[in-house]
């Protein structure tokens, strides 16, 4: 339940930020959509099981599911080499666009 | 075949671009090297497709690990069809940019390495959250290549881009995550005819399809793509057009066929969505305001007059969508390339007010008219087949409507390309001094060199030769629509690695 709450809340403050202007707004919407996804990986293993999944350290049913865990990396590496260019585009050609907030 | 040649088709152009990118030797070596690997990559992919041209699959466990643990890679004949029709428009767009401008960049090689590396992984996997690694890898050097060629407005473009891309890619994430959730795996032979037994994995798998269609520019999630792909170079726009929303369409392919096992409770929702794609996309053509927005729009039209095929389950439906994404790749490729070489050779940002270059460069003026005859489905070209099937697939499965429309959209179709024509090609040269437009006497305007004429009209005529030889493509994509539709050998061989 707590998961599915944090999803909920991550999911929420991220649409809202990725629908606004600026592009570093947009940015930081993705940071957390980004986590809401990585969240919900974690909840699709199971989140009963959490001993080290390493052969004799635990029962086998006690482990957790190790896939959820590498998927999560992957994704995380991947969000954070595009928030980068993301942000480097925000940078990048100042007042060319209609991101900034009209005065 | 030795099997060990899946993982090194996506292995070989990643390590090509990771030595390309630090070594410090422009100019010349460089864009001999791209060109020298995109065709080692062409012939591995068209012995990839002759040894499955009987429509058997080949599958390799990457690593030797074994069966269930896995990651494995297959390909069977559409898989075998992709790769090979895209590494010939990434080779043609490598020669065409390395005699342009864009080869110039000390980075353009590496990047399109990458981007087809990340493609052929793309096709080649045969796991869920794979698909999702590569397709991330395939984006990532294009959101570099759109925001770094084109015009004044690539930036803002490029942006816009990335974040319909990012936010495509995200729900994806989702999906994934929800599929595994509910199926206990991501491995695409177990998860066959799961969402047919299981509700919940069909949602969790609509979700998947919904992603795949915003890559893809189904309407009503077409809207980015008129909106970033003309304001950036033409032949970064022809590697697009070919690659992206096209490896996003096989996506769609693998997974209704693989996943929903073709369920036919969807398949009204698909047909009604696939033909308003047509349909918008073509009458944005016509609408369109400028060369390039006429040909992006006509990309969302033949991105569903592609995923009609589907719509339309069946070994003759899918045949047909197999032909026609083949055609279409080509096609589309040959137009990009023939306004590229206007532009390159004018450096007219409107190539549209620029008139006359038929009469100039015939030869050009020919490779243009024949492609977009061969897009609006004129005989002899391979349009007209691509269409001719389609239709039939249509008619034969009593979907009226959508044979009709279908058949509508192509005169709409061609009605947007005979506008590029007038404004860019027939005529006189026109020439804007000062806001007035004057005729220009031949003599004052450059000519367009003839290695940028050849890549367009090679193209063309690859698109002649399928129109007048369609039998052997076709007998490919049926050969191919069968091992879809039935999926037992897919999932044996990709279960027992």
């Amino acid at each position: 339940m707590t998961l599915a709450l944090g999803i909920g809340v991550l999911v929420a403050g991220g649409v809202f930020l990725v629908l606004q202007r600026g592009l570093v707004r947009i940015t930081f919407g993705f940071v957390l959509l980004g986590h809401a996804a990585n969240l919900l990986f974690l909840a699709a293993g199971g989140t009963q099981r959490r001993e080290p999944p390493i052969e004799g350290t635990a029962a086998l049913g006690q482990m957790a599911d190790p896939l959820p865990q590498a998927f999560v990396l992957t994704a995380i590496v991947i969000t954070f080499g595009i928030t980068i260019y993301l942000l480097v585009l925000a940078a990048a050609g100042k007042g060319d666009d209609d991101t900034e907030r009209l005065p | 075949m030795n099997s060990v040649l899946l993982p090194l088709t996506v292995a070989v152009p990643l390590l090509a671009a990771a030595v390309l990118a630090l070594v410090r030797h422009p100019g010349f070596p460089r864009r001999a090297v791209l060109v020298a690997v995109l065709t080692a990559l062409l012939a591995n992919n068209v012995g990839l497709l002759v040894a499955v041209r009987d429509g058997g699959t080949i599958a390799h466990n990457v690593g030797a690990w074994p069966d269930g643990i896995a990651i494995t890679f297959a390909v069977d004949l559409f898989s075998a069809l992709m790769l090979t029709v895209t590494a010939l428009v990434t080779l043609v767009c490598a020669v065409f940019a390395a005699l342009s401008g864009e080869g110039r960049n000390r980075y353009f090689p590496s990047l399109v390495l990458v981007l087809f590396g990340g493609v052929c992984g793309a096709l080649l996997t045969a796991d869920l959250f794979n698909l999702f690694v590569f397709v991330e890898v395939m984006l990532a050097p294009s959101y570099v290549l759109i925001s770094v060629f084109g015009n004044g407005r690539r930036i803002p473009a490029g942006r816009l881009y990335i974040v319909v891309s990012l936010l495509a890619s995200t729900v994806l994430l989702i999906g994934i995550a929800a599929v595994y959730g509910l199926a206990g795996t991501v491995n695409l032979a177990d998860l066959a005819g799961t969402a047919r037994e299981s509700p919940a994995v069909a949602l969790a798998g609509g979700i998947v399809l919904v992603a795949f269609c915003v890559k893809a520019a189904v309407f009503p999630v077409h809207g980015w793509l008129p909106n970033t792909y003309p304001y950036t170079s033409p032949v970064v726009a022809a590697l697009f057009s070919g690659l992206h929303t096209k490896v996003a369409v096989y996506a769609i392919y693998r997974i209704y066929a693989l996943v929903y096992d073709g369920d036919a409770r969807y398949l009204a929702v698909l047909l009604a969505v696939f033909t308003a794609t047509m349909a918008v996309g073509a009458l944005g053509a016509v609408g369109g305001p400028a060369a390039r927005s006429v040909l992006t729009f006509n990309m969302v039209s033949g991105i569903g007059y592609i995923l009609l095929g589907l719509a339309l389950f069946g070994p003759v439906g899918i045949a047909a969508g197999m032909f026609y994404m083949v055609h279409h790749i080509v096609v589309m490729a040959s137009l990009f390339l023939s306004i590229g070489a206007v532009e390159a050779t004018y450096g007219s940002r409107h190539p549209e007010r620029l008139g006359g270059v038929a009469r100039r460069e015939p030869v050009l003026g020919l490779a243009f008219i024949g492609a977009a005859f061969s897009l609006a489905g004129v005989p002899p070209f391979s349009g007209f087949v691509a269409k001719l099937l389609v239709i039939r697939a249509a008619v034969v499965e009593g979907e009226y409507v959508a044979a009709a429309v279908a058949l509508i959209a192509g005169l709409v179709v061609l009605t947007s390309v005979i506008k590029i024509w007038l404004g860019v090609f027939w005529g006189r040269m026109i020439r804007e001094v000062d806001h007035e437009q004057e005729m220009v006497a031949d003599a004052e305007m450059p000519r367009v060199r003839a290695a940028l004429i050849v890549p367009p009209l090679v193209l063309m005529l690859f698109s002649l030769g399928l129109g007048i030889g369609g039998e052997l493509l076709l007998s490919l994509s049926e050969r191919a629509a069968e091992a879809l539709v039935d999926t037992g050998e897919y999932v044996r061989e990709v279960a027992g690695g």
